[in-house]
């Protein structure tokens, strides 16, 4: 073993900081000049301003490059990335799979990319016809009959499900009474942030020894107080909630609503649609199951399927076929329901829109429910295969992602973070690690379908040398990890105590600190 | 099909190592009842150039803003954005990456958001800012949630020439939080008197900059009255690039900015993906919402980014949070920094110019027409003018013309009485012949009205 055991070596010091393909990248602030610019503008003709006493005394202090500089830049930057084009990013909850290169492309046709989102209706009929078939696609495999399409990211289309289910409580005539979401406490923290923000009380339900949903402890909080529940299935353990049809039958005959978190609709989409298990709204995150790229934080896209009992209450605008063509319901005056409000300005995101199509038209039925069987295959070859040396803390089948607790860690002096490290310096983006909460030191590994065996094979087979350089007590190779990366660990504690969150020059900066 | 890697002889194999015999095992945990045998009714898989042919047809039913003639704005505007920003934007390593999460390997996301957030204190004038937000109209809603937080007041009183959807935005988040919201009333180009509507319950007050209808005035002085009755005044900026030009909020005053930075980097979309713009003053930092992305140093001492101050948000303080907000526009704010960065303060100087020299331009054609009269006093690239026939009607005929001619403001304001209204933009994308066109189009279209 001892050959085994990692050298601590100091990388080669160079003159420039730069170590190969890695280089190093001032701020746009410390390259940049106000009076340099990447854009060739034509002259601007002589006018007599109408800008009233609004007209500021000088030009923004900001500096700009010219085209090859702030393409140096940039690349630069983005090598400091990791990405699911480079390598496996297991995060799990994240579904972060393959983003293909035609929705990309499809995206940018003049056709979708160039067009007002307030110009005449007559002009934009193509652009209408795709939001309508998109909403068609996402109701018939949710078997859901409306969708409010512009929610802008997962945590804005709960925001208009539970929305829905509070204007369905108002027209009951019951809000002043059903004041508690049910939210069990594997939640991902934007179910409680989000019904609290709707002025509901959060009561967390337990799990069970099973990684689910704790069925009496959920039937003993019903009452007629209840508004809704906000579950996620497949749940955060990647487990499926087996009651889910008895939950949905007892909540509804309390008078509450199902308010299903869809953030991993990728395990089932296909084979299992959520209208049969008794969910009123589910979001749909298009930038998980349908391909739209991550952006390194968004943009995303939440369409948020709705039943019957909710349909009324959809927001606006939402597109309409008629004979004449499609037409926008833009207004509460033009609709025939009783829509809640607006979530956004416009219609939502259209370059989501295209892409998610793209990607569904590219699977087809047959692809999309082969696509929910390989992300479960994937999860669960994971699973087998790491089960023997790592903890998992609920018995399988998962569903698309595999959780372990760091129970396998014990008496190692290597905990979930310094694992995570590591895996860095292998090579890998680590899995979500702490999350869910109810299992300690959580790792919830989700590989999605788009990973080869090969792929997975090279990963367990790292995972395992890992866990055995662990428990062979090779401490360094975790707590100083990573090592290899652009950064070693990042000072998080000093961030938070002494905020820095934008560039200053060193006087301003002189004369903050006086 | 083209994007599963895994083949039959893997199935199998991946199977017999799990145990189970067939795919249906792993799916033991789903009720029966819910159980699918087959597919779903819906179209099988398609090649990629099956595909193409069924978007292709679609997109090409669309009248394209760089085809014709256009002048449309309201929150929404054409520029032109440099072929590398979606070269940039396009890297594997920006476009297939999360959150950054684990900041070692995440630092190209993290040092953009930081000058992303740096440009935005520039633009707007505010010491601090956050990495984005869905949009505008998004960010307006949780700035007026902000400022309830702070005061502990729950009542925010709103210009009547705020965008209608972003007032929506407001007043939905209002309904369903049990809030308040107070406006005067509608006015194309009256002044209104926003400071007696406040009262003691008043968190906030909020107007646009240039406002819907265009117009820009100094809120300098409505700042000091609003902060003297113990509210903040939310300064909503729809088109970033006016700030090349105008003087910024943060200087007149403002407590909170939010803004929609489509212009710099972003195409038009149909309405999104778009950036939005947050901004504040230093005292209100703990109550933002959103990702905030902060300096710090490695183990090594060298500098280094991460996302901070995280104790705000809905993964630590779940109902406590102070938004659910938790996926942002990290890709847009990426174009908006590189198209900013490619700018610098002199371009954007040059390019505000351009834009507002061509809606005077335009301005001036237009109220030489018999019947039109440019009702904005003073504005950046937008202005609304009153038509002698219905807008609605006029902008249909100038579409019939292939020329693009504003957006009604009944289309978006249906009971405020200005049905003859028309807001018209012109930016930098406008030639000196587009001008004239829609000059010439306006007046035909005008003739067969009044004939």
């Amino acid at each position: 073993m001892n050959e085994m055991t990692p050298m601590k070596q100091d990388r080669k010091q160079t003159f420039t900081g730069h170590q190969a393909l890695i280089l190093e990248e001032k701020l746009i602030f410390e390259i940049g000049s106000a009076d340099k610019s990447g854009v060739d503008l034509e002259p601007v003709p002589e006018v007599n301003t109408r800008l009233g006493d609004c007209m500021a005394p000088a030009k923004p202090d900001l500096p700009g490059l010219s085209e090859p500089e702030a393409l140096r830049h940039f690349v630069r930057l983005s090598q400091k990335n990791h990405s699911i084009d480079a390598g496996l990013y297991p995060l799990g909850s994240c579904t972060m799979k393959h983003n293909p290169r035609l929705n990309e492309k499809m995206a940018r046709l003049p056709g979708f990319s160039d067009i007002h989102p307030l110009q005449p209706v007559s002009t934009v009929q193509g652009a209408l016809e795709l939001m309508d078939e998109l909403a068609h696609w996402l109701k018939t495999l949710t078997n859901m009959p409306a969708v409010a399409l512009s929610p802008k990211a997962g945590a804005h289309g709960e925001l208009c499900g539970m929305m829905a289910i509070r204007a369905a409580i108002e027209a009951r005539g019951e809000l002043e009474t059903r004041r508690r979401v049910l939210v069990p406490e594997s939640a991902h923290g934007t179910n409680p942030a989000t019904a609290a923000l709707l002025g509901f009380k959060v009561d967390e339900i337990p799990a069970n020894a099973d990684g689910r949903v704790d069925l009496a402890a959920f039937k003993d909080k019903l009452g007629d107080d209840v508004a809704a529940i906000m579950l996620t299935n497949p749940n955060t353990c990647g487990l499926f909630e087996r009651d889910i049809i008895e939950i949905a039958d007892a909540l509804h005959e309390a008078g509450g609503y199902f308010y299903c978190d869809g953030a991993n609709f990728n395990a089932i989409v296909g084979r299992v649609r959520p209208g049969d298990l008794g969910i009123d709204a589910m979001h749909i995150n298009l930038h998980k199951t349908f391909s739209t790229p991550h952006g390194g934080g968004g943009p995303g896209s939440g369409p948020t399927v709705l039943s019957d009992r909710l349909e009324a209450f959809a927001p606006l605008p939402y597109v309409v076929a008629g004979e004449n063509g499609f037409d926008l319901i833009e207004l509460e005056a033009q609709s025939a329901n009783q829509p809640f409000g607006r979530m956004v300005a416009f219609h939502g995101q259209m370059g989501m829109f295209v892409r998610a199509l793209s990607y569904m038209k590219s699977h087809g039925s047959d692809g999309l429910r082969q696509v929910a069987e390989d992300a479960v295959l994937n999860a669960n070859y994971v699973l087998a295969s790491l089960q023997d040396v790592m903890t998992a803390p609920f018995a399988g089948p998962c569903m698309h992602e595999a959780l372990f607790d760091d129970g396998f860690l014990k008496g190692t002096g290597v905990e979930t973070l310094d694992f995570a490290k590591a895996m860095i310096d292998e090579g890998y983006h680590p899995m979500t690690m702490y999350f869910p909460l109810v299992v300690h030191g959580a790792m919830l590994i989700e590989p999605t379908e788009t990973e080869s065996r090969d792929t997975l094979d090279l990963f367990i087979a790292t995972l395992r040398d890992l866990v055995r350089s662990a428990n062979a007590g090779e401490t360094e190779r975790f707590t100083n990890a990573p090592e290899l990366a652009p950064r070693s660990r990042l000072d998080e504690t000093r961030a938070a105590r002494q905020p820095i969150l934008r560039w200053q020059a060193a006087e301003e900066t002189a004369q903050a600190a006086e | 099909m083209r994007y599963l890697p895994l083949t039959p002889t893997d199935r199998g194999a991946m199977l017999s190592r799990i145990g189970v015999n067939t795919i249906d095992d792993l799916f033991i945990d789903v009720p029966e009842a819910a159980r699918l045998d087959g597919p779903i009714n819906l179209p099988p898989h398609q090649s990629e150039m099956q595909v193409e042919r069924d978007l292709f047809a679609m997109a090409a039913q669309n009248k394209t803003a760089s085809t014709v003639p256009f002048f449309c704005g309201a929150g929404a505007y054409k520029h032109h954005v440099p072929a590398s920003v979606d070269h940039i934007i396009q890297r594997s390593e920006f476009l297939t990456s999360y959150t950054p999460y684990q900041p070692e390997i995440t630092q190209g996301t993290l040092q953009y958001l930081f000058e992303f957030q740096t440009q935005v204190c520039e633009l707007t004038g505010m010491p601090v800012a956050n990495a984005s937000m869905y949009d505008g109209s998004t960010a307006t809603g949780e700035a007026v949630l902000m400022a309830h937080r702070i005061t502990r007041k729950k009542r925010a009183v709103i210009s009547a020439r705020l965008h209608p959807h972003y007032r929506g935005v407001i007043d939905n988040l209002s309904d369903m939080g049990g809030f308040d919201v107070a406006s005067p009333a509608d006015s194309v180009n009256g002044v209104e008197d926003l400071i007696a509507l406040i009262d003691e319950d008043t968190s906030s007050v909020v107007v646009q900059y240039p406002d819907f209808f265009g117009n820009i005035m100094d809120y300098s002085t409505i700042a000091r009255e609003v902060q003297s009755r113990g509210c903040l005044l939310i300064v909503v900026v729809p088109e970033i690039i006016s700030l090349g030009l105008l003087k910024r909020p943060g200087d007149m005053g403002a407590d909170i900015v939010t803004g929609e930075g489509q212009s710099l980097g972003n195409g038009l979309n149909f309405g999104g993906p778009y950036v939005g713009l947050f901004a504040a003053k230093e005292k209100y930092l703990r109550q933002m919402p959103g990702r905030l992305c902060g300096e710090t140093v490695d183990a090594d001492g060298k500098r280094g980014f991460v996302l901070t101050l995280s104790t705000r948000e809905q993964h630590i303080r779940r109902d406590k949070a102070t938004s659910n907000i938790c996926t942002n526009s990290g890709l847009c704010s990426l174009a908006f920094t590189a198209h900013m960065t490619l700018l610098g303060g002199q371009g954007l100087r040059h390019l505000a110019a351009l834009n507002h020299a061509r809606a005077v331009h335009l301005a001036d054609k237009l109220e030489g027409i018999a019947g039109v009269e440019v009702v904005t006093p003073a504005f950046f690239n937008e202005f609304a003018i009153r038509l002698p026939a219905p807008a609605e009607q006029i902008v249909e005929a100038l579409a019939e013309k292939s020329v693009l001619g504003g957006v009604p403001v009944s289309r978006l304001m249906p009971d405020s009485d200005m049905d003859d209204v028309l807001l018209v933009a012109a930016t930098e994308a406008n030639t000196e012949a587009d001008l004239e066109i829609y000059e010439t189009a306006l007046r035909d279209v005008l003739k067969g009205v009044s004939a």
